[in-house]
């Protein structure tokens, strides 16, 4: 059953409307440089945030396969559509992953399909390493992509360090489709880490659990999870350190200490128990099952718990050391109430499941909506790219 | 390198522009007498120097904000000037231009260790960034070898990078938002305290931008806190070849290190003869430098002393004290000063992916015999940033123009094996006529849509970046 106010499933995504599937970037150029009404600009079609666009779907998924890959220069090169489990499996195959650590919406949004490498920079996704190693938009070094018009355009390129021209490569991250649509990415990729510690605080609330959380970043221990959540037996805090063997060993211990204050901790190392549990703070798996509205807070961490305490009744989960906040409410409900809290904290607030029909994403101030429309008219003239996703009226 | 012509009309109405910025600016805070203006005549690129209009040194956002909107409103240029350190030629003015210097906005507005940030003006030192929160720990990450000198103004305009970057990131990977003030005055707020600003990625986009978007005048950076220690190796190697294979195989090895460092033999001679760091006379040096305590450290300098060794090293020395780290570090951080004593030098900036660092060193070779000129390399080796000097005498007849055509020769050799005119100088002048060769027009004609966005009339910094007649169109019609 599809609740009301609840997000599209997996039929309504592609409407009743075929997706056009491009299988080459000459192909797509082609079918936007002739198109002549908006068009729903996907992946996998698996994250649906923002109000739902009215047009014909044209899906990147036909342009798959790794273009280059360079374990020793920690460099791939991707086709957009490429899916996020091949990237993952291919890179696992020479020990290096994506340290930002992209979640997966399927299970919180109830989508099906697969998710592609292309939308993860389209939606900016980042998972619970941001904190420590970036976003996104950090590990993408060069872009190709069809703008508005149909004109192949390509920036950035495929080395760490690059200064040649605007850095268009991080406005296309976090673009929604809006700006143009991605057919290649150059990558930056890390080396994965040989072992995991995850540091477990219980029983802290939300002030005192995010003041830990801030005591453990502001050390020099490396942290890269940190969050607080509700679990069957309480209120978990969770910092979570990786590397080699002896050095997480040792961070753990000295992050105890520096925590001894807050009650006993507990530390798991088993892999599989650690990969599971931030996988789950990762993809909000708390809030995967029942109803409610699902709000993403991005705001200065010590903000948090009072913007929380602000919304009647929420329940939090707290990524990022406390900066990132997942809230769920009752279906339509305590929008105002949180984007006024958030409004006069600092920050944004984005509705990613839920009626979305008041609009998805922060309002932007007066200046900041010029220059993101301004942006949009120049690289999409015509307005068919995503018409009404990211705040422009369609 | 050729700069536009003067605009008379702008010129004619000097004292009426002085006249309207003289209505609210304080006397220190305008200058416009030759004598005074001469020391904003060039930045870091001292080949190239002109006289501005008039500079002007505002105190606060209110008054970068007004003298914008005054320069808007008479159609005056505007360059914006951080320190003056850019390499690049990015704080060039020209005749008809009103610099705007933030030199003087320099003050800390929030230190905030536990949401790991702190907000400063932007006419502040990068190295005085850390210099605010060192006592209590921490440090600002991106270490341009400028950072005694260079504003954060200018880190953001040119996404300054530095030996570090390797973990760290550059600028971009570190500022969380800014205070920005448009070309018509409009102050605009980007981003804050939390991480991800809403919206489009105009952070990203500003970071970068040259000047060319608008004008930074406050910032709020990212603070990490100061890792336990950090201990250098010392690698010395026969070929670049094997010194390139020995960076590419500690990368693949899953360790990464906070610094890998290159010079070659020409570099190794200068410095040492400079300071005298007690480097071997080798082909290729390299430090590699890990952070953590002590045991972690040793943990990770195990995995990479395997690997150098298995390179048959001439010299491969860990250091075992604060003393002896400081030396390590020494050389290379007097390379750019060792260089400067010997001849007059040209710093290149070039981008290369690593695999490819043996081929272009060869070539580099092979080209520097070719000009006749020598060429010594200093570069950050894990991520591939190139820093080629090419030594040549300013005072004799043709060898700046010849030093100029090599390092544009380089420059295409990068780009041809996959890499980048610039990893963290920038283009301003000194590249502009090369990114033809780097992108396809409509690659450029996209960007400078961009600028079309925040800066209709073309009016801050407008002859950098891109080619002049790429740009002369829409800067023609803005006049």
């Amino acid at each position: 059953m599809i609740l009301p106010g609840r997000c599209p499933g997996p039929r309504s995504i592609f409407g009743t409307m075929k997706a056009l599937a491009p299988t080459s970037e000459a192909e797509l150029a082609e079918m936007v440089a002739s198109a002549s009404e908006p068009l729903r600009i996907m992946g996998g079609g698996t994250r649906p945030i923002g109000v739902p666009v009215n047009g014909q779907p044209l899906t990147t998924s036909g342009l798959t396969g790794v273009t280059l890959y360079e374990p020793g220069a920690l460099t791939l090169v991707v086709q957009a559509g490429t899916p996020v489990e091949e990237v993952r499996k291919t890179l696992a195959a020479e020990g290096q992953r994506l340290a930002f650590e992209p979640m997966d919406h399927r299970g919180l949004l109830g989508t099906t399909g697969e998710p592609t490498i292309g939308g993860v920079f389209a939606a900016n996704v980042s998972g619970p390493r941001r904190i420590q190693a970036g976003a996104a938009r950090d590990f993408l070094l060069g872009v190709r992509f069809v703008d508005g018009q149909g004109q192949v355009t390509r920036n950035g390129g495929r080395v760490m360090k690059n200064v040649t021209g605007y850095d268009l490569v991080k406005l296309m991250a976090g673009s929604y489709g809006t700006l143009g649509v991605l057919t290649e990415l150059a990558l930056k990729v890390l080396p994965a880490s040989h072992h995991t510690a995850t540091i477990t605080l219980s029983g802290l609330d939300d002030t005192t659990a995010v003041a830990a959380l801030s005591r453990a970043l502001g050390s020099p221990f490396e942290i890269t999870g940190a969050a607080h959540r509700q679990t069957a037996d309480g209120p978990h805090t969770c910092l979570r350190i990786e590397g080699f063997e002896k050095s997480v060993a040792y961070r753990a211990g000295q992050i105890q200490t520096l925590l001894a204050d807050l009650g006993a901790a507990k530390v798991e190392t088993d892999p599989d128990t650690n990969t599971t549990l931030w996988q789950d703070i990762r993809d909000v798996a708390c809030f995967h099952d029942g109803e409610g509205d699902i709000w993403r807070l991005s705001v200065k961490p010590s903000d948090a718990p009072g913007i929380k305490a602000q919304v009647d009744g929420a329940e939090a989960l707290y990524d990022w050391g406390g900066g990132l906040v997942w809230l769920r409410v009752p279906q339509n409900t305590h929008a105002d109430t949180i984007r006024a809290a958030v409004n006069a904290a600092g920050g944004h607030a984005t509705l990613i499941r839920g009626n979305r029909a008041g609009g998805a994403f922060q309002p932007l101030s007066p200046p900041i909506a010029a220059l993101q429309d301004g942006l949009r008219a120049r690289f999409d003239p015509r307005g068919i790219l995503n018409p009404g996703l990211m705040g422009r009226a369609a | 390198m050729d700069m536009p012509k003067p605009n008379p009309t702008i010129l004619a109405r000097k004292s009426q522009l002085l006249d309207r910025l003289a209505s609210f600016l304080p006397r220190e805070a305008l200058i416009h007498d030759p004598s005074e203006t001469r020391a904003y005549e060039c930045d870091g690129l001292t080949a190239y120097k002109c006289p501005p209009l008039a500079v002007v040194l505002p105190a606060s956002t209110a008054e970068v904000s007004e003298t914008l909107r005054i320069c808007n409103d008479m159609g005056v240029p505007v360059v914006p000037r951080g320190a003056g350190t850019s390499l690049a030629g990015g704080a060039l003015p020209t005749e008809d231009s009103v610099i705007i210097g933030v030199a003087r906005m320099t003050e800390v507005l929030e230190t905030d260790y536990d949401n790991r940030f702190i907000r400063v003006q932007t006419g502040r030192t990068n190295l005085s960034v850390t210099g605010a929160v060192e006592e209590d720990g921490f440090f600002y990450a991106p270490d341009p070898s400028s950072q005694l000198a260079c504003a954060i103004s200018g880190n953001i305009a040119m996404n300054s990078g530095g030996a570090h970057c390797l973990k760290y990131g550059v600028t971009t990977n570190n500022l969380m938002g800014v205070t920005m003030v448009l070309m018509d005055g409009t102050v605009t707020e980007i981003g804050g305290a939390h991480l991800d600003a809403e919206g489009l990625d105009l952070l990203g986009l500003i970071c970068g931008s040259e000047g060319q978007l608008g004008i930074v005048t406050e910032a709020t950076l990212r603070i990490l806190h100061k890792p336990e220690g950090a201990r250098p190796v010392l690698m010395g190697y026969d070929s670049s070849e094997i010194a390139g294979q020995c960076v590419s195989d500690i990368i693949k090895a899953g360790v990464l290190p906070v610094a890998i460092e290159f010079m070659d033999r020409p570099c190794i001679r200068a410095t040492e003869a400079f300071a005298g760091a007690g480097y071997p006379d080798c082909e290729a040096l390299l430090i590699v430098e890990v952070e953590g305590s002590d045991a972690e450290i040793d943990e990770q300098l195990e995995t990479i002393m395997d690997i150098a060794r298995k390179h048959d090293p001439v010299e491969l020395r860990q250091s075992s004290s604060e003393d002896e780290s400081k030396r390590i570090w020494l050389g290379r951080k007097s390379a750019f000063g060792a260089m400067g004593k010997i001849n007059d030098y040209m710093c290149l900036d070039g981008t290369i992916p690593v695999n490819e660092l043996p081929y272009v060193l060869k070539r580099i070779g092979e080209m520097s015999k070719e000009y006749g000129l020598d060429v010594a390399n200093v570069f950050h080796a894990g991520d591939g940033n190139m820093h080629p000097l090419i030594l040549f005498d300013a005072n004799k007849e043709g060898d700046l123009e010849l030093c100029e055509e090599l390092g544009a020769e380089i420059l295409k050799l990068c780009v041809e094996v996959g890499g980048c005119l610039t990893g963290e100088h920038g283009v301003g002048i000194e590249k502009r006529d090369l990114m033809l060769h780097q992108y396809d027009p409509p690659d450029l004609e996209i960007q400078m849509a961009v600028k079309d966005v925040f800066d209709p009339k073309w009016l801050l910094n407008p002859a950098k970046v891109f080619p002049l007649a790429s740009s002369d169109t829409r800067r023609i019609a803005a006049e």
